[in-house]
């Protein structure tokens, strides 16, 4: 019975091609357009470590009071990032399973190879729980250890690009590097590991950049050797001292602070100490105002951080528009083609096809219908991912791709969309009194 | 032309025309919305930055290590870099135009204000607004002797020896007028940080300050100061020269450079034009997301309206014809699709400008958007109004070429 409504589908999409084509067409290029952004808009706001990101919390203290505040922020805000004294303390103390102060160098390496340039590399220095708190995959080797830490040890994690740059991509654990012309060995090689975004460091990346982390070192040796902050810095008052230790005594923020809790209530008592830590600064005079304190989670970090760019979100909007549009366009077309159909329907429905029959007809000719528009609307899609990156920055062109998932999707939203379409023309025809169809030829 | 049997053949389309209207309204307060989307980037990538842009180019550099005697070493590359043929004259500023970093102040007309006038950003750097080539309206430059070292004036703040940092700066007229509306603002003093007091002594007429997301506090709140800088604190090297001389001008600052000091590594370099084009990318790039977006909309709404016309034509062939017999002219015919497609584009107009209004309402609420100018609205319309009846031509003059003889066939 399936083979014959398709025939019959078939055969009466072919009466009317021209028509037929419109409804095809529409369909494409609404799932295109929609499709297209949406792969664009996921691939910005994809969660860079779904398996944990839950677990991880970016604390934020106030430690400039109101008059530091930027005026115009209404919801009084604390800095969103540290400044050296609270990212030290906090280090101290220990409280999260978790907890790394970060923040953004930028050194040169210089080759062992004599006859080649010294390279500008990006990357951050910070603690060595950074490693197993943001899962970093390690391909030689491993993360350094806290003893490490303390020590100021001359050691290095490479991310797989610089290796292959400077070790042709072997497994170079127990080699020394020149960074800014002192030796470091090498204690890890990170498997090319680059998270979008960059979710340890937004406020120094704004979540997507070019920039590699080729390097990780020791904070504290960084901050040891003057190794300067290549991020941003705020100050709400002029340092007292200059260059980078007057950085340091400074309440300006240029430190970027994660730590990892296991649970609620875990997060519960890292805020109830956070607190008490704002309390015992007010109390060493250090601060005149009441706590004021953040912990959001990765997810409302990110989205208070503004990571997903606004305008990938107006041009979802534009383009769901589009879709919606298309079907509704797609849906008046298919209307006005059923219901035209009433004399046909009347002479089967006399013949004896009951409703369901005429259902099953006519919903297999819209789905027809939408197949084919997705089918094509896959491949203007296809089209469309590949000429994204003609527009878009380098940077997120880049990410957005067409995979399974989303080529199911287009697939599925083509089809149901247009049976939906299909459905109310259906009803309608489906109603149709034989008799009354039969009388009027 | 009458149109009551046009509303009387439509009420047997009820659902039909439901469909076409809201597609139309929808279509209608998505171009709205996205034209005006398109025109707010533009104006971004238009926005007049004040600075001789096709006559810069500029280096930026990078040492390995640290280096003790900045200023020094900058001095000298700046002499070499001002012998090369064509160049005019060079700096070492803090910061660029079209940079996504800024460094930036809050500006108080009166030292005990609670809320900050204004914040805008700080422009060092000797010899900064003969290179940019900004334009003075008012006052004077700033002189050799008022310059200090950077490095000197942190020493200065330290120790608290306000009285001894430089004392006056420039301002754009942006910026004044915002400080002191409709006054004169040369010799009047504005106070930043601890209420430290300067004075201004120059009006520039536009400078616009870097940072994207700094542009929407006041893209022309910018300030130059009389503060010399070492490489190391510095943004790079920015030179003058005539625009057909711009390739070999940076070609020849390379070499000098190199010959200098050849441990250092170039980090960026090129012509201000391209780093504007680049700045301004996203925004491009979204501009012609959105035209596509816009004209598919506008086909497909077109295509949709040419089947159901074509549609209608062909159910009607008949009364057509009977009309034709009854002595209907074909300029009769083809009005009446006319005028059935003028109502069911109005009325989704109609219904369109309010969907267009709520539209902006959300993305005000949720994007910040600005409101909607009044002026998008009838443009809205009159693009649906001519797509609609483009698209109507088509089946409107097959309709009107049905011959009347049809009436006699088929019954």
């Amino acid at each position: 019975m399936l083979g014959y409504y398709v025939d019959l589908a078939v055969r009466s999409l072919k009466r009317s091609p021209g028509l037929t084509a419109l409804m095809i067409l529409a369909i494409a290029f609404g799932v295109a357009a929609s499709m297209t952004s949406y792969s664009v808009f996921r691939a910005v706001s994809g969660d860079p470590i779904p398996w944990k990101s839950a677990h991880l919390y970016v604390p934020q203290i106030d430690m400039w009071g109101q008059k530091g505040h930027r005026d115009g922020s209404s919801n009084n805000d604390p800095p969103d990032a540290m400044d050296y004294l609270d990212a030290i303390a906090l280090m101290r103390d220990h409280r999260a399973k978790y907890q790394s102060a970060m923040y953004a160098i930028s050194p040169s390496i210089v080759p062992p190879d004599a006859s080649k340039h010294p390279i500008n590399v990006g990357g951050h220095a910070v603690y060595s729980e950074f490693f197993p708190m943001t899962d970093a995959p390690f391909k030689y080797g491993s993360g350094w250890s806290s003893a490490e830490d303390t020590q100021r040890a001359a050691v290095v994690v490479l991310n797989g690009e610089i290796n292959q740059k400077l070790f042709g991509g072997g497994n170079s654990v127990g080699k020394t590097v020149n960074i800014d012309g002192k030796d470091y060995r090498v204690v890890g090689v990170l498997d090319n590991w680059s998270p979008k975004p960059v979710f340890f460091d937004v406020v120094n990346t704004g979540g997507f950049t070019t920039g590699h982390e080729d390097v990780f070192i020791p904070f504290l040796r960084a901050i040891d050797i003057g190794m300067p902050n290549n991020g941003n810095t705020n100050c709400s008052e002029i340092p007292k001292s200059s260059g980078f230790v007057g950085l340091q005594q400074s309440t300006c923020v240029w430190i970027s602070f994660m730590v990892e809790l296991d649970d609620k209530a875990a997060a519960a008592a890292y805020r109830e100490y956070l607190d008490g830590y704002a309390r015992d600064q007010k109390q060493a005079g250090r601060f005149s105002w009441a706590p004021n304190n953040r912990l959001r989670d990765l997810h409302e970090w990110l989205d208070s951080e503004h990571v997903v760019p606004s305008d990938t979100q107006i041009s979802l909007v534009v383009a769901l528009g589009l879709l919606v549009v298309c079907l509704v366009n797609t849906a008046g077309l298919l209307l006005a083609k059923f219901l035209r159909r009433s004399s046909e329907i009347g002479v089967r429905r006399a013949l004896g096809a009951p409703r369901m029959a005429i259902y099953t007809q006519f919903l297999i000719e819209a789905a027809i219908v939408g197949l084919t528009g997705g089918v094509l609307g896959l491949l203007l899609t296809w089209i469309g991912i590949h000429s994204v990156s003609w527009v878009l920055p380098k940077e997120i062109a880049s990410l957005a791709r067409l995979d399974i998932g989303l080529l199911l999707l287009t697939l599925l939203v083509a089809v149901v969309a247009t049976m939906l379409a299909g459905l109310y023309p259906t009803f309608r025809a489906s109603r149709v009194q034989p008799a009354l169809q039969l009388k009027s030829n | 032309m009458d149109i009551r049997p046009i509303l009387f053949t439509l009420r047997k389309h009820k659902l039909t025309c439901c469909l076409l209207v809201l597609q139309i309204a929808f279509t209608c307060a998505i171009v709205c919305n996205t034209i005006f989307l398109i025109g707010q980037r533009l104006d971004r990538i238009h926005i007049p930055s004040g600075i001789a842009e096709r006559e810069l180019v500029y280096v930026e550099l990078s040492n390995i290590g640290g280096r003790t005697d900045g200023m020094a070493r900058a001095a000298q590359d700046m002499a070499a870099l001002r012998q090369i043929p064509g160049v005019t004259v060079v700096t070492l500023p803090n910061e660029m135009p079209f940079d996504n970093g800024s460094n930036n102040m809050d500006v108080r007309t009166d030292p005990n204000q609670r809320v900050a006038t204004l914040d805008a950003t700080q422009y060092f750097g000797e010899n900064l607004v003969k290179t940019f080539g900004v334009q003075l309206v008012e006052g004077r430059d700033l002189l050799p002797e008022e310059y200090v070292d950077l490095t000197d004036v942190f020493t200065m703040l330290a120790n608290k020896q306000y009285d001894k940092l430089p004392h006056s700066t420039l301002i754009t007229r942006d910026m004044a007028e915002r400080l002191w509306p409709g006054q004169d603002p040369l010799g009047k003093q504005f106070y930043v940080g601890p209420g430290m007091p300067f004075t201004v002594v120059g009006v520039m007429a536009n400078l616009i300050r870097p940072g994207r997301d700094r542009m929407s506090n006041g893209a022309g709140y910018s300030s130059v100061w009389p503060v010399r800088l070492t490489l190391e604190q510095g943004d790079g090297y920015i030179l003058r020269c005539a625009p057909e001389d711009r390739d070999r001008v940076l070609k020849a600052a390379l070499e000098k450079l190199r010959a200098n000091d050849p441990n250092r590594i170039v980090t960026a370099k090129g012509t201000m034009e391209e780093h504007r084009h680049e700045f301004f990318q996203n925004d491009r790039a979204m501009a012609g997301i959105l035209v596509g977006v816009c004209i598919a909309l506008l086909v497909v709404t077109a295509l949709g309206i040419v089947g159901l016309a074509s549609f209608w034509v062909a159910q009607r062939n008949r009364s057509i014809g009977v009309r034709r017999a009854l002595g209907a002219t074909r300029g009769n015919i083809l009005r009446y699709f006319q005028t059935e497609n003028f109502l069911l584009t109005s009325m989704g107009i109609g219904l369109g400008m309010v969907l267009a209004y709520g539209i902006n309402l959300f993305l005000i609420v949720h994007y910040e958007l600005p409101r909607m100018p009044a002026l998008y609205f009838p443009v809205g319309a009159l693009i649906l109004w001519t797509i609609g009846q483009v698209a109507v031509l088509g089946p409107a003059l097959r309709a009107a070429a049905v011959p009347p003889v049809v009436a006699t066939r088929s019954v």
